[in-house]
């Protein structure tokens, strides 16, 4: 039989705000236990939530950059389940009136457009932590997270493959960075994701019956854990089995999910409105003006570095898959004067090369935009080669000097004087007749071996167009 | 001293009659000398000495606002920095909070001192004070009756003159009924008229804070200090606070009083509609016209009250899980057994039948039929106040069915209990501000008048109370013995 697989995604993304989304408390990662949790984040008795707009512009920024719905009047509501890692005994989230409604998001997989929908996206405030090791068999709780602003993404249920649910969640992760709502980082866990799977025969309408694997953090599990359950539901129904609605977890170490609680053992969260908080009234001035600053989104950004700087599409593509990389590209072919496909060419290059080697973000760029624009520069206005713009590459990696002192400490200037490369090629055609005659007869290869050992003789100083010229004059 | 109003009481202080030490020291030994009444939880002595000798030190100085000095009785559900919060509930018997409750916060810049922590109903569940952990307080009218609840501690403590006011809070009559089984004036302000923060929960859409005081006069001045918007709540409204004492004496020609058929039925105890038609005939020789109005869905108020009620405070006590603070059980083997157990002996009986109750209204598959239904109720009643309202300036009721009943009487039938609140409850669904004022006696126990009003009009209703305070006296009577 043949099957299909039905994919949903719910994916938690941290909002980057200062503070917590009901108290005043930082949310910086990695502080002591227990040092950034406050009265409220505590859930002490007598202590009430007050809602943090940072938290509901960011959610809004990333309603309006999926062209969804923004709800003019949503509600939170309280979920209720006992956890000691969950103070209050309840989650504020919301339930029946999320902030943000229907949107879109565009994937792309093997040259094809798919376009995923978005059902919903709430704000809700994130849970403590258990801490089970070094506690010798007892847990400790950490309430840092406690409170920290969630904005979950719930996808429809249209992927159809691991790859297109991994391209919507990388596609996702590059948007909120973009939007600079959340800070993306899968390790300290700010961007998190839950995949609803199931199987069903080919070309059968009804859906059928679903796995939620939990909080899969990072995209190679993703794909993974989802690959993993589609062969374990085909498999079980194959042998006569019956898949069960059920929350499974993915173990990395083994490559497998495996049940956490069934449906039956589920809990009844018990949603109803927060008494504590007002409900959030969103006004068209509000909307207005977050619309006004919306940053340029990848997908506009992308056509415009096509039509504007006439990159192709996969360099394009790639120097908007982050803010940073664009405004990176943008600044330095403004400053070099330089044309964009060079610029692009040397960041998706050499650049991204290093930049991979050395585990660093563009953020990182040991390499500023104007000491690149500098090398650039120099290129462009003929004062080097491409072969000794490599050469000075390396220097700006390694120092901190510019691109001009480096070419003047080094004299690394290209000699475009004809006259001297003139001497040196009627030197070098006088030592090689053997060559000059192979050449004559035809054998276009050995022109490289000519201007090989001009470059030699010139230590690759040589402008290379000035010495193809003058080769091929004294050669025909 | 003890008898004093609050507008005596800071005369004396500010010229020298008597100083605060004095005074709060006189109160101390009243509250020795009645401990029987189980009024206190928790006495802060040395504390409320500390604070008298500053606020002395503050009159000196010519810096003295209208509480300076004065000594008062704070609910133990209010949270206080350091000095222990119980919430009458064994759960919180070791509970240090380390911050201070706004209202309190209010009052310590205001320079009152804090006698100590008052005895309730077990987080503010009941109606007659006999949940608490810390026992039954008694009403010192007759020792062998309840004072009402929850506020119990705080209608004891002001009429048996154990302090020279006190706070109380209000979720379904919790101020209002035990001001009338006691003898005293109670205040339930507008919901969002006084800060919930530091106030322990029990149904958040309904709780409200306000005074409990010998008079009108003296509610005003309380009040004034309690009331105002805090950024830390919410659901606080940012509304600018009247001043409460500049319309006391307004005249009330032309007022116009609604008198609900509904509270007035055949259901209503003879003895009570009689002391209250008394009452509503002061009125009348003040110039007030009287006008039956028709509220049909205030029937609905107890059935609705005991969904919203429970199902808000299934949540708000799910934090006392024996996990961060409170009673943890000894030696849990896991964590079920944590949370069971800890919970299981934290908590009285009463606190667990709401938590079930509220639990089984949000439940999958009765949560349209329970919670659902009842807040389409709630918005109902309140509709019916706002329609009665716009034909009158005020609603006048009765407070209780009957004056205070047994101690042990009604904590075997809790459909009983909870029928003691019928004439206070849709008040709280609705929002709305309402006053209790003594209107007499039956059978030697006071009884209250209810007068209810619309949103923030405290000032209006102070004017009210206060201008039948001065053709009546019953808000003057004290108790046998402690005069």
């Amino acid at each position: 039989m043949e099957w299909e697989t039905v994919i949903g995604l719910e994916i938690h993304t941290q909002l980057a705000t200062q503070s917590k989304i009901f108290s005043g408390a930082s949310t910086a990662y990695g502080a002591e236990p227990n040092t950034q949790a406050c009265a409220v984040d505590l859930g002490l008795p007598g202590v009430l939530p007050v809602l943090n707009e940072d938290a509901v512009r960011k959610a809004v920024i990333f309603g309006m950059a999926i062209e969804a719905h923004i709800a003019p009047y949503s509600i939170f509501a309280r979920k209720n389940y006992f956890y000691p890692d969950l103070p209050k005994g309840y989650q504020i989230s919301q339930m029946d009136h999320p902030i943000v409604g229907n949107g879109h998001l565009d994937i792309e997989v093997d040259g094809v457009t798919k376009r995923i929908g978005i059902t919903r996206a709430h704000l809700e405030e994130d849970a403590g932590k258990s801490l089970h090791e070094n506690f010798h068999g007892l847990t400790g709780i950490d309430l840092n997270r406690a409170g920290t602003p969630l904005l979950e993404i719930v996808s429809e249920p249209e992927m159809s493959s691991a790859k297109e649910a991994v391209a919507y969640m990388r596609k996702l992760h590059e948007l909120v960075r973009y939007l600079g709502i959340c800070d993306g980082n899968m390790q300290e866990g700010s961007f998190r994701c839950d995949a609803n799977v199931s199987v069903r025969p080919k070309g059968q309408k009804e859906f059928g019956t679903r796995a939620e694997i939990k909080n899969i953090n990072s995209f190679k599990f993703v794909e993974k854990a989802i690959n993993h359950e589609i062969e374990r539901q085909i498999e079980l129904i194959e042998s006569g089995g019956k898949v069960v609605q059920e929350t499974r977890l993915y173990d990395s170490v083994k490559d497998e999910t495996r049940s956490m609680r069934s449906k039956e053992e589920a809990n009844d969260y018990r949603y109803f409105p927060d008494p504590d908080l007002l409900p959030v009234i969103i006004d068209e001035e509000f909307k207005a003006h977050i619309k006004a600053n919306l940053p340029e989104l990848p997908h506009a950004k992308k056509l415009r570095f096509k039509a504007h700087y006439q990159l192709d599409d996969e360099s394009a593509t790639i120097l908007t898959t982050s803010r940073a990389l664009s405004d990176y590209f943008e600044a330095v072919h403004k400053t070099s004067g330089s044309e964009a496909k060079l610029c692009a060419n040397w960041i998706t290059g050499d650049l991204s090369a290093a930049l991979n080697k050395a585990n660093l973000d563009i953020t990182d760029s040991p390499i500023s935009h104007e000491r690149l624009a500098g090398l650039l520069a120099r290129i462009t206005d003929n004062t080097i080669s491409g072969k000794i713009a490599k050469q000075v590459f390396e220097e700006l990696w390694q120092s901190s000097a510019t691109a001009d002192e480096i070419i003047a400490d080094k004299g690394l200037k290209q000699i475009t004087d004809t006259g001297a490369i003139e001497a040196i090629i009627d030197k070098i055609i006088a030592d090689n007749q053997d060559q000059v005659e192979q050449y004559r007869s035809g054998k276009d290869k050995v022109f490289a071996f000519f201007v090989g050992q001009v470059m030699k003789e010139m230590k690759g100083k040589a402008n290379p167009a000035e010495v193809n010229k003058i080769l091929k004059d004294k050669l025909a | 001293m003890h008898t004093k109003s609050l507008t005596e009481l800071s005369h004396g202080l500010q010229t020298g009659e008597f100083s605060s030490v004095e005074l709060t020291q006189a109160f101390l030994t009243r509250i020795k000398q009645h401990q029987n009444l189980n009024a206190y939880i928790t006495i802060t002595e040395e504390l409320a000495l500390q604070s008298a000798k500053a606020a002395d030190a503050r009159i000196a100085n010519k810096k003295a606002e209208a509480l300076t000095g004065i000594p008062v009785a704070q609910k133990d559900i209010f949270c206080t920095l350091d000095v222990k919060t119980t919430c009458g509930s064994k759960m919180l018997d070791n509970f240090l909070a380390p911050y201070n409750a706004t209202v309190i916060e209010k009052f310590n810049q205001a320079g009152a001192v804090m006698l100590g922590k008052v005895n309730m109903d077990e987080f503010a569940m009941g109606s007659s004070n006999e949940t608490s952990y810390y026992g039954a307080t008694k009403n010192p009218w007759n020792t062998n009756k309840v004072p009402g609840g929850s506020s119990g501690g705080s209608g004891v403590a002001v009429a048996a003159r154990l302090a020279a006011f006190a706070t109380g809070t209000d979720t379904g009559g919790s101020i209002r009924q035990p001001a009338a089984l006691c003898g005293i004036t109670g205040l339930k302000p507008t919901y969002g008229r006084v800060s919930r923060y530091g106030m322990i929960a029990y149904a958040s859409s309904l709780d409200q804070g306000g005074p409990m005081t010998h008079s009108a006069e003296d509610a005003a001045i309380v009040l004034q200090t309690m009331a105002g918007f805090d950024s830390k709540d919410s659901t606080s409204v940012d509304l600018p606070v009247p001043d409460y004492s500049a319309n006391l004496n307004q005249p009330l020609t032309g007022l116009k009083i609604g008198l609900p058929k509904e509270f007035f039925s055949a259901d209503l105890n003879a003895e009570m509609a009689a002391k209250l038609s008394e009452a509503i005939d002061e009125y009348r020789k003040l110039g007030a016209e009287i006008k039956e109005v028709s509220m049909p869905n205030l029937k609905l108020a107890i059935p609705a009250y005991y969904v919203i009620a429970p199902a808000e405070c299934s949540a708000n006590l799910s934090r006392f899980d024996g996990v961060r603070f409170g009673h943890r059980c000894e030696n849990p083997i896991d964590l079920t057994d944590l949370y069971t157990r800890s919970r299981g002996e934290g908590f009285g009986k009463e606190v667990k039948r709401r938590i079930l109750m509220g639990t089984y209204a949000l439940s999958t598959g009765y949560y349209d039929a329970y919670y659902v239904k009842a807040q389409k109720i709630r918005r109902l009643i309140s509709d019916d106040f706002k329609r009665a309202l716009t034909e009158v300036d005020v609603i006048m009721g009765p407070v209780t069915p009957t004056p205070a009943f047994g101690i042990g009487e009604k904590m075997s039938d809790p459909v009983e209990m909870y029928l003691s609140d019928i004439y206070t409850i849709a008040i709280n669904l609705a929002g709305l501000p309402a006053i209790s004022i003594p209107a007499g006696f039956i059978n030697e126990m006071p009884i209250g008048l209810q007068v209810i009003g619309n949103y923030f009009t405290e000032a209006h209703l102070l004017n009210i109370a206060h201008q039948f305070q001065q053709v009546t006296d019953w808000h003057q009577q004290t108790p046998k013995g402690f005069e």
